[in-house]
């Protein structure tokens, strides 16, 4: 390579929001349905059907507009955007073109220590497409209008990434915000987080963009990651060959590690946006704006003062806690029930995070209840169970959910705390060694230890052992 | 059995409830009339079966018998525009990319209709997607004019117009975006009205030109209409664009008196272009009002020529992107042979639309398309404010506006296809009332010498129908019967 | 005339609106939209300068629907309609992704 070169991204976010139902009428979000059971003659681009806009979204977009430092666009209105695709009912998607809900905004990132602000454009809200499966059997696709009508936002970004380090800190802080505002899980496997990746490269130094191309199909970090690496490559190797990038629309495939034109020759771009007859203006007051402004959940920069401020927590506790607002939700209502902050951080930080590293699953999807978890640390704390106990009673409420009371009961894993019936059977265990006990006497402390096992052996465990040392002392004078 | 396809709606409705009239006999009746005349007039795309309306017949009777159904249109048979959907009956908009669509749900003006004890007798030609002045561009064949069928009903509603003339139904749903229910009502000598956007709900009605649609009655009398604009007019939170209005008690306005009523004639409407038997009659008709106590004025509404450039690009564009559904996935015909996707949509719907619809699909594809959009859309929508500015100038003079409902009276069958520029001049006078969301109607105030019928317009301020309604009734009393349509004639 | 329609235009809406036209189709179709676009552009008489384009005649704004979920599942009546259809999906002709 004879010149050096510098990657100029740009992204396109799609997030489908966490609303009951569709953006313009009221079907069902939820996963998993069978093909085409969450319709209706809106989603199905039914003759005479209209569109209905659901309230909650215009919130939910308001909520990430100002949670990344947008103007909110108080007049603002929807655009039909179209083009002839099966997934489009309508074969137009309702979308938001020349007056997008939020402008201007920006989310500040880190990469090796080195601070960064990450511009946004706009913010649009619009409607997702239906899901196209192809069947093996006839060679034909097949459509499924379940997810067609779900809300998203596009959050449009400036071109001001160089490197998907830079990409990452900007996903992953975006993600943090949306999840933080309850305004989507942000799953980008599932796909309720998307990125189109918008890329060009130039000679350093130079003012010029040079010409981009979009990708789609991007659903890991890893795979934008590779993405963004192998596009840079093909886009040089073109610019040294002395050829010129094509602007289009490519699809990245992963296995591949090569990025494809997407478009046939039917399509011209050329959406013909104009404003949608069938909705009218959203305008958004001071009052509603302020309204939305102060329900505003606390954020993870507030959060994390906070914790510091009112728990205590060490910065490594609260760096991972407050990283996944499931889990800084988790340590908050835990420790609502039993006040032991540092306690709670321990379980999340500890067992929790090694089970969940275990199971090779994500953070935001342990399901165990906080007041089970607490029910435990109680139990700990009160004597009822010993900490080897516990841990293998969590086991069991991380993984179902077990109430840990109940669970104990039934599984006879209850501490021996009637100290008489514990003091009669240590008496039973140093009588029948004596030799340890003279070896205890003769000045070897560590032959308690051995003792202190044959009781917890004979008590299956579920003898405090704290309680056992302190017995046996006495005895043993 | 005694004829009643003479009889209004409300007469009808009276008599229906006062038990001298069956809701069967009336079907029956409406159903006798279908038979001798529908063959040469093809007022229907599908007249249902006779034992579906029967049945349906019997249900409404049996609650008006109860004591259920007690409103002026119980029981009285009526046809729908097929551009209205119906749950189970085949909606086709006149189109064969339509040919065989049955909608899961009923349009809320059909329901509020059903709710007031309708029976829908069937569903009535038009020009394909309300896109034509005449009732030609059907798929299903045209319609002709019952009151002399060597001409056109006019269009789009021309099938609802030609049926409630020819008494194949005793009134009929319209939808009008340009003056499809107005200029037909004019040319078959009833009443039509289109209400204020928002007036009554588009749930329902397959849009063509979203921002201009509304659905109106077409009957037999100024009564008629008003009785059956209190029965379709809703606020409907299925649609966006419904007004949510106080005054939904229309026939409360029937009242014969326009004593101070402030009319304002815009001398525009009557320049060149204008039939000469339509302007006498048509003045003749505001004689009548000012006879009567009315104020009349002449003022200029310059604006109306560029009503219909600013017309063709708004609903052409709107329609491009209405029409895109239609493209054999979902619904309707699908080619037989095409290669892929994009050919199958580039058959299926070229061979499912006519020409008028491809033309305005065109026209509005290319409106929109990339450097295009400011210099037509725009530029459209501009206008469209301008023209919405004149009429509130206006409105601040005058109570209503009165000029003809169009140019001339209808066309012979064939004349006007060849040249569409002529035929869209043809709606001047209706498409700035569509633009400007006002309300509108045409009553039959004469007829020319060879016997086709013209009508009045008046048009009032947004959300002023009972001041409409008030001046058209008026006018009626003091008008006097109108001539019964030949076609109903023949059947004595 | 003022407006003149090349074929590429014509082919170009063509591909936009998704319509096949026949060379006889075509010839119309370019005469058609030039006629309409020469009588259109008599909009250009008009100082519409500082006049705001109108989309809605009223000032109706934020209709909104609560997020609650009512519709039902009503496929099957719909799928009666599709002109294909397999396993509850409408049957479209092989997609290129």
């Amino acid at each position: 390579m004879s010149k050096h070169y510098e990657t100029v991204i740009g992204l396109e976010v799609h997030v489908e929001l966490a609303t009951k139902t569709k953006i313009f009428c009221s079907c069902s979000t939820e996963f998993g349905g069978a093909p085409n059971t969450h319709t209706c003659p809106v989603c199905t681009g039914m003759p005479g059907s209209l569109p209905v806009l659901n309230k909650q979204v215009v919130e939910y977009a308001m909520a990430v507009g100002l949670a990344t430092n947008c103007t909110i666009t108080q007049n603002c209105k929807f655009d039909r955007k179209n083009y002839f695709y099966p997934d489009n009912p309508q074969n137009y998607q309702i979308s938001q073109l020349y007056l997008p809900i939020c402008r201007d905004g920006h989310v500040d990132i880190e990469v090796e220590g080195k601070k960064k602000s990450i511009r946004i454009h706009e913010i649009h809200m619009e409607e997702d497409a239906g899901k196209l499966i192809h069947d093996p059997i006839t060679d034909c696709s097949l459509v499924d209008f379940n997810r067609s009508g779900v809300p998203l936002i596009e959050i449009v970004s400036e071109p001001d990434m160089r490197s998907a380090e830079e990409v990452i800190a900007y996903l992953e802080k975006l993600r943090l915000i949306i999840q933080y505002l309850g305004a989507s899980d942000c799953k980008l496997q599932e796909g309720s987080m998307r990125a189109d990746v918008n890329l060009s490269v130039r000679e350093y130094g130079s003012e010029e963009f040079g010409t981009r191309t979009e990708m789609k199909n991007l659903n890991s970090f890893k795979a934008i990651a590779r993405a963004i690496e192998g596009e840079t490559e093909r886009q040089i190797d073109l610019l040294e060959d002395g050829k010129q990038v094509v602007q289009e629309t490519r699809r990245w495939d992963d296995e591949e590690e090569y990025s494809y034109p997407m478009r046939s020759k039917e399509d011209a771009q050329d959406y013909r946006y104009f404003p949608d007859p069938d909705l009218v203006p959203v305008i958004i007051s001071d009052e509603w704006l302020n309204e939305v402004k102060e329900r505003q959940p606390e954020l993870r920069d507030e959060k994390m003062i906070r914790y510091k401020e009112e728990f205590g927590l060490p910065e490594y506790d609260i760096e991972i806690l407050t990283a996944s607002k499931h889990l800084a939700d988790l340590f908050e209502e835990t420790n609502a029930m039993v006040e032991k902050p540092k306690e709670v951080s321990n379980w999340l930080m500890g067992e929790t995070m090694r089970l969940v590293k275990e199971s090779e699953m994500d953070v935001d999807d342990i399901t165990f209840s906080p007041k089970h978890l607490a029910k435990l640390i109680e139990m700990v704390d009160d004597g009822a169970i010993n900490r080897k106990v516990a841990k293998q009673v969590f086991e069991e409420i991380f993984k179902k959910d077990v109430e840990p009371e109940s669970y104990v009961e039934e599984n006879g894993l209850k501490s021996m705390n009637d100290e008489g019936a514990l003091r009669t059977t240590i008496e039973e265990i140093v009588a029948k060694n004596p030799q340890s006990v003279e070896d205890y006497r003769a000045g070897k402390k560590k032959a308690i230890g051995f003792l202190v096992g044959q009781t917890m052996r004979a008590t299956q465990g579920k003898a405090d052992p704290g309680m056992v040392n302190k017995i046996l002392k006495e005895i043993l004078g | 059995m005694m004829s009643l396809f003479n009889m209004t709606a409300v007469e009808l409705g009276k008599k229906i409830k006062a038990g001298e009239v069956t809701v069967v006999d009336a079907c029956k009746a409406a159903l006798e009339q279908i038979k001798a005349t529908e063959k040469e007039l093809n007022c229907y795309v599908q007249v249902l079966e006779e034992a579906q309306i029967m049945e349906r017949a019997r249900e409404v009777q049996e609650q008006i018998d109860a004591g259920v159904l007690t409103g002026p249109l119980a029981g009285v048979p009526v046809a729908i525009k097929d551009n209205m959907c119906t749950e189970g009956i085949t909606t086709t908009c006149s189109s064969k990319i339509l040919y065989n669509f049955k909608p899961t749900f009923s349009s809320e003006a059909v329901i509020n209709l059903e709710k007031e004890g309708a029976v829908i007798l069937g569903k009535t030609n038009m020009d394909e997607f309300a896109m034509g002045s005449t009732t030609e561009t059907s798929y299903f064949g045209e319609t002709k004019n019952p009151w002399n069928t060597q001409h056109v009903p006019g269009g789009s509603s021309g099938g609802s117009a030609a049926a409630v003339a020819a008494g194949e139904c005793f009134y009929a749903l319209g939808s009008d975006t340009g003056g499809s229910i107005r200029q037909p009502a004019s040319f078959c000598g009833i009443v039509g009205m289109k209400p204020t956007y928002g007036t009554v709900s588009r749930y329902g009605l397959i849009a063509y030109g979203s921002s201009l649609d509304q659905i109106g009655p077409m009957t037999k009398d100024v009564t008629d209409c008003a009785a059956v604009l209190e029965a379709i007019a809703s606020y409907d939170s299925k649609d966006s664009t419904s007004f949510k209005r106080e005054d939904y008690d229309f026939m409360s306005a029937l009242v014969d008196d326009v004593k101070g009523l402030k009319i304002g004639i815009p001398k525009d409407y009557f320049a060149k272009g204008l039939d000469g038997e339509v302007k006498e009659a048509v003045l003749g008709a505001v004689k009548k009002l000012e006879e009567k106590g009315a104020i009349v004025e002449e003022f200029d509404l310059h604006m109306v020529p560029y009503a219909i450039p600013a017309y063709y690009v708004i609903a052409s564009a709107e329609a491009s992107s209405n029409l895109s559904r239609f493209d054999g996935v979902k619904y309707g015909y699908r080619a037989d042979e095409f290669e892929g996707l994009h050919n199958m949509y580039k058959k299926t719907r070229s061979e499912g639309f006519g020409p008028e619809v491809k033309r305005r699909i065109m026209l509005g594809s290319f409106v929109l398309s990339s450097g295009y959009y400011d210099a037509y859309y725009l530029k459209a929508l501009r206008t469209k404010a301008l023209i919405k500015k004149e009429f509130d100038q206006a409105f601040e003079k005058y109570d209503i506006i009165i000029g003809p409902a169009a140019p001339t009276t209808a066309p012979k069958l064939g004349d006007s296809l060849s040249d569409p520029l002529k035929m869209y001049l043809g709606d001047i006078y209706t498409i700035s009332v569509n633009l400007a969301g006002l309300p509108g109607i045409s009553v039959p105030c004469g007829r020319d010498q060879n016997g086709l019928p013209i009508g009045v317009q008046m048009i009032a301020d947004c959300f002023k129908e009972k001041t409409l309604i008030q001046a058209a009734y008026s006018y009626e009393q003091a008008r006097g019967p109108f001539d019964i349509c030949p076609a109903q004639k023949g059947a004595k | 005339m003022a407006n003149i329609i090349t074929d590429e235009t014509i082919d170009y809406v063509g591909i936009l609106a998704k319509l096949e036209l026949s060379s006889e189709e075509k010839e119309q179709a370019k005469k058609d939209m030039a006629n309409m676009l020469d009588y259109i552009d008599m909009l250009n008489e008009l100082d519409t300068d500082g006049v705001e384009p109108m989309s809605h005649v009223f000032p109706v704004h934020n209709v909104f629907r609560e997020d609650v979920v009512v519709n039902g599942d009503v496929r099957d009546e719909m799928l009666k309609n599709a002109p294909e259809e397999k396993d509850g999906s409408f049957m479209v002709p092989k997609t290129v992704d």
